[in-house]
């Protein structure tokens, strides 16, 4: 076996996320004996991984929202591997968005970083758990019934 | 945390796979090769493996064969025919692989806490650990509840701040090693002074990890009521 590039293309956890459930449609549709001894350590690490991205922002984003958040991106100078931590994370604070940007303190003023967030959390949906979180807050804050 | 790599590598395929669809054989013997399985990642297969956009038929050929131009979608494949029944196809694929770069932020659970620091497990990536050095300070080894300390000071005085196990962590990945982990052939295991009776076992793809810097750490830490 030779590795011919070991590092093609970086991968979002979104398309990571795509692929896999993707392979798991495909497997489940061909109907094929999913339990023989070579496909056992794939279904393995399909299902873990998969497990691990459901339970972050990846799970509700599409292309479009990608490639909007990219466009967004443009104006902000940030490197591949910060708008792609930012695209994973989806960070809600300050202290975050400065773990992931080097030298934030030098490159990003504080309105700066106030902007970023606000593109991040605007145009990123939010990840399954801090919606259920919000969704506990409305119910017991609203006296309405929830739509 | 992932990237693509792109790999050349040879597929035997026996006579009795010839009925499948050639691209689903290759794929599963690939898999078995790879999947969960590599010495410096785990990996699993990305389009160039699993994609096939139309019936590839699958004989036993006796001499060199070309397929005919691939569409832009499917990468070059190239049978080479032995006289005994079996294809050997030597296919270049490509494959996803959980390699974080250096620097990068991730969110995993503590996995437990050893005198060597804190292991942290993603699920399908066990092989984390935060050392002693990289953790919050001052921090300390409590040894009663085998569990590492954040004492968090305070105008009051210290605060401990206990790092459970199942407790959602973040880290910045500081440092990586791949270990050979081929078998060497016979080697006299080193009698060793601690009470473990089997060698311990040692994993080919570990990270290392730190905490030590504002906003890292256990998430509830972080996270304003």
């Amino acid at each position: 076996m030779e590795v011919k590039d070991a590092n093609s293309a970086l991968l979002s956890n979104y398309e990571v996320f795509q692929l896999l459930t993707d392979l798991k449609e495909q497997r489940k549709e061909s109907g094929k004996n999913k339990h023989s001894s070579g496909q056992q350590n794939l279904n393995t690490i399909t299902y873990e991984t998969l497990k691990y991205i459901s339970k972050t922002p990846c799970r509700h984003q599409s292309p479009e929202i990608v490639r909007e958040f990219l466009t967004a991106m443009k104006s902000h100078k940030l490197t591949k591997a910060e708008k792609l931590q930012l695209l994973n994370h989806r960070p809600m604070t300050a202290v975050e968005i400065q773990l992931m940007v080097e030298e934030s303190e030098e490159r990003l003023t504080e309105e700066q970083i106030e902007a970023l967030l606000h593109t991040v959390t605007s145009i990123l949906p939010a990840g399954p758990e801090a919606e259920q979180k919000k969704n506990m807050d409305d119910v017991t804050m609203d006296e309405e019934d929830p739509a | 945390m992932f990237v693509l790599v792109e790999m050349v590598d040879t597929v035997r395929i026996p006579p009795w796979q010839f009925e499948r669809k050639l691209n689903d054989s290759i794929a599963e013997e690939l898999n078995k090769k790879l999947a969960n399985k590599l010495e410096d990642a785990y990996v699993f297969p990305g389009d160039g493996a699993s994609h096939t956009k139309e019936k590839q038929p699958c004989t036993c050929q006796q001499s060199l064969l070309m397929l005919p131009a691939p569409s832009p979608w499917q990468l070059p494949i190239y049978f080479l025919a032995l006289d005994l029944p079996i294809l050997d196809i030597l296919f270049h694929f490509r494959y996803v692989v959980f390699h974080p770069f250096l620097d990068e932020i991730l969110i995993g659970k503590i996995k437990g806490c050893s005198p060597e620091g804190v292991h942290v497990s993603l699920g399908f990536f066990d092989d984390i650990l935060i050392p002693p050095e990289s953790l919050q300070q001052p921090a300390k080894f409590d040894e009663a509840e085998q569990v590492w300390v954040w004492e968090y000071e305070t105008e009051e005085g210290a605060h401990d701040l206990y790092m459970d196990t199942g407790e959602e962590i973040r880290f910045r990945v500081v440092d990586e090693s791949f270990v050979d982990t081929s078998p060497t052939g016979p080697s006299s295991a080193e009698a060793t002074s601690s009470s473990e009776e089997l060698p311990k076992k040692e994993a080919p793809y570990t990270l290392v990890g730190s905490i030590s810097e504002p906003g890292l750490g256990l998430l509830s830490w972080w996270t304003s009521s």
